[in-house]
């Protein structure tokens, strides 16, 4: 039964010091959304404009998840509760919490960048006139994700996963005012869209597999393990899940979202696109493993094709990138692809994949912000309008420099243990073609990393700005974040005993290898990228060194290999002005025609019963009226008001009856 | 002893009388005494009928008929004294405002 199931092969102490905050989960997802209400109602009528709940919320969320993966650390064992939500038939909802180490991790995750986010917009977002709406709905993502992440079964996850959606969506077009962020917005809903189709008919699948009796991921996962289910529909569902991670975690070919979705703020693109939400997707294959495991093995093999032409893909793309933003979202990108591609290496690459998301969280979150100090000081995201900013912003600098060296894969770094590992289980699976594929994308990855670090802090600076540091609010997480790059690397080093794989496995423990030619070969490729970067770029040029040498293939990149042109030309275009205007037709006609034509027949049948009405009904009340005046109007004669005619009737009266009684009875 | 038949016929000529009485005269004082000529044919009956049957419960109920009939005399003469204030005649023909 998923990640639980290590009952049995894994000693759990009964109690920790830290069982209270696992058994109160709920409390770190409520936090959140308590405070984006709060926001919402009190948030402009308070002092600094209500982010000071949203900090205080997520703050605390914080500190109940540090609480959470401590039961972890002492060596717990997972919890799971739940309280009835409704019944429709057979089918009995819950709202619970399922929390393991995986949970415990991924809580810790989504808090501390939130918090950070949250704190840096103070700094980013001030002086926004929508400075309130902003923190509702980074506090309400954050509710959102937390949602996902701690869900115990399928519906409330993808609850928060589509409340997560319109989250994104609402942030990217924060800036609604300009005609392309608004675009963004809507490109990046509805391409996520496209993946969440499938994903829904996945979860609609794996529910049917209980008989449409619970949502329960642990007791579809039991299901799934009786092996009573045909191995193809298991795989179906897999595939219709893994949409899903398409389209969330911006895969090829639904990946053509994220770059734009750079449109929104800075620490959105932190939070949202690049730590959190993106990576719910890869949280997804976690938390449904049992399913892609049982699946034929070709759905992992698609799920690895996927990745590796993601991970390649969106690295090369990064390299002739001017936006400084848009490098990031790319490496973005090849980052959750290595996630993946680890995922469908099975058991092993499971925690493999969720280290790197762990450290990749961290780094990527405090890469983002760094290039969001740098834009805030300069006004610009083109790094041909940056340089030289190391003078000027040496917080930023030396943030981003430790930021850009995780990325790269530099010991002792964050990105360098878990990228090593990725590449020993890629190593001991035997799936050369992955290793080659990850070993050739860390060498891009260091490449353009340092492409970009040159470009933007070293030379002489090329703008019409003043640049300046950032303010407190906003170096301060990024001091944390650099901080923790450097710490949670460690978390899953091997020679410090990879305390990582004990918290978050599938079914049993692996203890993380060291292998010293694979750790010799990663470092190495990242030098020689960063080399490169260093050599290449170590003198500003008007033209990009690269774009002489590359010919076509340069434009190919800057192009973005097309895939957005064919998306508008094959599928927007044909759309919006055939199947569009097509469907209108039918609309304005048959629809049109149906519903006008219904109107017109109940015009007639109420005339028609109008008219019974009028007629038989009324004439049938009018006539009884009428008959009873007209014989009172007949019989009143004989009301003559003289007494004795009375008298005379009486006595009439009476003698015939009695000539009845005494003749007839 | 006088025989019942001929009690009962005199009762009988009575009572016809007073219906006479009641339907056919137009003063209202005459319509009142025939009134209680009828009233008297029923005691009559009645006190014949006790006479013969040896029980008392006849006679007592001819007392109480001759009480009603003393107060219901009294009721009608005070009608047509108000009557005759008010239309100057006591002629039943003319009191018919209680019709169509």
């Amino acid at each position: 039964m998923n990640v639980l199931a290590a009952e049995g092969e894994v000693a759990f102490k009964a109690t920790t010091n830290g069982i209270w905050f696992v058994e109160h989960a709920w409390i770190v997802v409520l936090l959140p959304l308590v405070s984006a209400a709060l926001i919402l109602f009190l948030g402009s009528r308070t002092p600094g404009k209500g982010a000071v709940y949203g900090i205080t919320a997520v703050g605390a969320a914080f500190v109940f998840s540090i609480g959470g993966l401590w039961h972890f650390v002492e060596g717990g064992g997972p919890f799971e509760g739940s309280i009835d939500w409704f019944t429709i038939g057979p089918l009995h909802l819950e709202l619970g919490v399922l929390v393991d180490g995986l949970t415990a991790v991924m809580l810790v995750v989504v808090t501390a960048v939130s918090l950070a986010v949250h704190v840096y917009s103070l700094g980013y977002m001030h002086g926004d006139e929508r400075f309130t709406w902003f923190y509702v709905v980074l506090s309400l993502f954050t509710a959102a994700m937390l949602t996902v992440v701690v869900s115990n079964n399928l519906i409330q996850l993808l609850v928060g996963w589509e409340v997560m959606g319109i989250c994104s969506y609402l942030l990217i077009g924060h800036w609604w005012e300009v005609k392309e962020n608004s675009d963004a917005a809507i490109k990046a809903f509805i391409t996520t869209r496209v993946g969440d189709v499938p994903f829904m008919f996945g979860i609609i699948a794996l529910i049917a597999v209980t008989g449409f009796t619970t949502t329960n991921i642990g007791e579809v996962s039991h299901e799934l393990g009786l092996g009573e289910v045909s191995p193809l529909f298991v795989s179906v569902a897999a595939l219709l899940l893994f949409g899903g991670t398409v389209g969330k975690s911006a895969q090829f070919p639904l990946h053509v979202w994220l770059p734009d979705a750079m449109a929104g703020p800075t620490p959105v693109s932190a939070l949202i696109h690049a730590a959190t939400m993106v990576a719910a997707g890869v949280y997804l294959i976690g938390r449904l493993f049992e399913v892609f495991l049982l699946a034929d093995e070709w759905v992992l093999t698609v799920v690895s094709i996927v990745a590796a032409i993601t991970a390649l893909g969106a690295a090369l793309l990064a390299i002739v990138q001017d936006d400084i933003k848009r490098v990031l979202a790319y490496s973005t990108l090849s980052q959750l692809a290595y996630m993946v591609a680890g995922l469908s290496l099975g058991e092993l690459g499971l925690t493999a994949g969720f280290f790197h998301l762990f450290t990749h969280a961290f780094f990527k979150a405090l890469l983002f912000l760094c290039a969001g100090s740098v834009i805030h000081a300069v006004h610009s995201n083109n790094m041909s309008e940056m340089g030289g900013l190391r003078k000027y912003m040496p917080i930023t600098f030396w943030t981003m420099l430790i930021g850009s060296l995780a990325l790269a894969g530099i010991i002792p770094l964050a990105g360098f243990w878990s990228k090593d590992e990725l590449l020993v289980v890629a190593h001991e699976e035997h799936a050369t073609w992955l290793f080659v594929v990850f070993l050739v994308t860390a060498v891009i990855t260091a490449f353009y990393t340092m492409r970009m670090v040159m470009l933007t802090f070293f030379g002489e600076y090329e703008g019409e700005a003043h640049p300046h540091e950032s303010p407190k609010t906003m170096t301060g997480p990024l001091i944390a974040l650099a901080a923790a790059t450097i710490g949670v690397g460690l978390l899953g080093a091997p020679q410090l005993n990879a305390v990582f794989g004990k918290w978050v496995f599938f079914e049993e423990i692996h203890e993380a290898v060291f292998v010293p030619w694979i750790a010799g070969l990663s470092t190495a490729g990242a030098l020689l990228g960063l080399a490169a970067g260093y050599v290449l770029y170590r003198e500003r040029k008007a033209r990009d060194p690269l774009q002489a040498p590359m010919g076509p293939a340069w434009n190919l990149l800057q192009n973005r290999y097309y895939i957005d042109e064919f998306y508008m030309r094959a599928i927007v275009r044909p759309v919006r002005d055939t199947w569009s205007a097509g469907v209108n037709w039918f609309n304005q006609v048959v629809l049109d025609g149906i519903v006008d034509g219904a109107a017109v027949v109940t015009r007639w049948v109420a005339q028609l019963v109008a008219w019974f009405d009028r007629t038989v009904i009324d004439g049938a009340v009018n006539g009884a009226g009428e008959v009873a005046g007209r014989t009172g109007n007949a019989l009143r004669y004989l009301q003559s008001g003289n007494v004795q005619w009375y008298a005379v009737g009486l006595f009439v009266g009476v003698i015939a009856l009695a000539v009845v009684f005494i003749r007839v009875v | 002893m006088i025989r019942l038949p001929l009690v009962l016929m005199f009762s009988a000529l009575l009572f016809s009388a007073g219906v006479y009485g009641v339907l056919a005269r137009r003063n209202a004082i005459m319509v009142l005494m025939a009134i209680e000529l009828m009233l008297n044919a029923v005691n009559v009956n009645l006190v014949a009928f006790a006479a013969l049957l040896q029980q008392m419960t006849g006679q007592v109920f001819a007392l109480f008929v001759i009480a009603v009939a003393a107060a219901e005399v009294g009721i009608g003469l005070a009608i047509v004294i108000l009557l005759f204030r008010t239309r100057e005649s006591i002629n039943v023909d003319e009191v018919n405002l209680l019709k169509w």
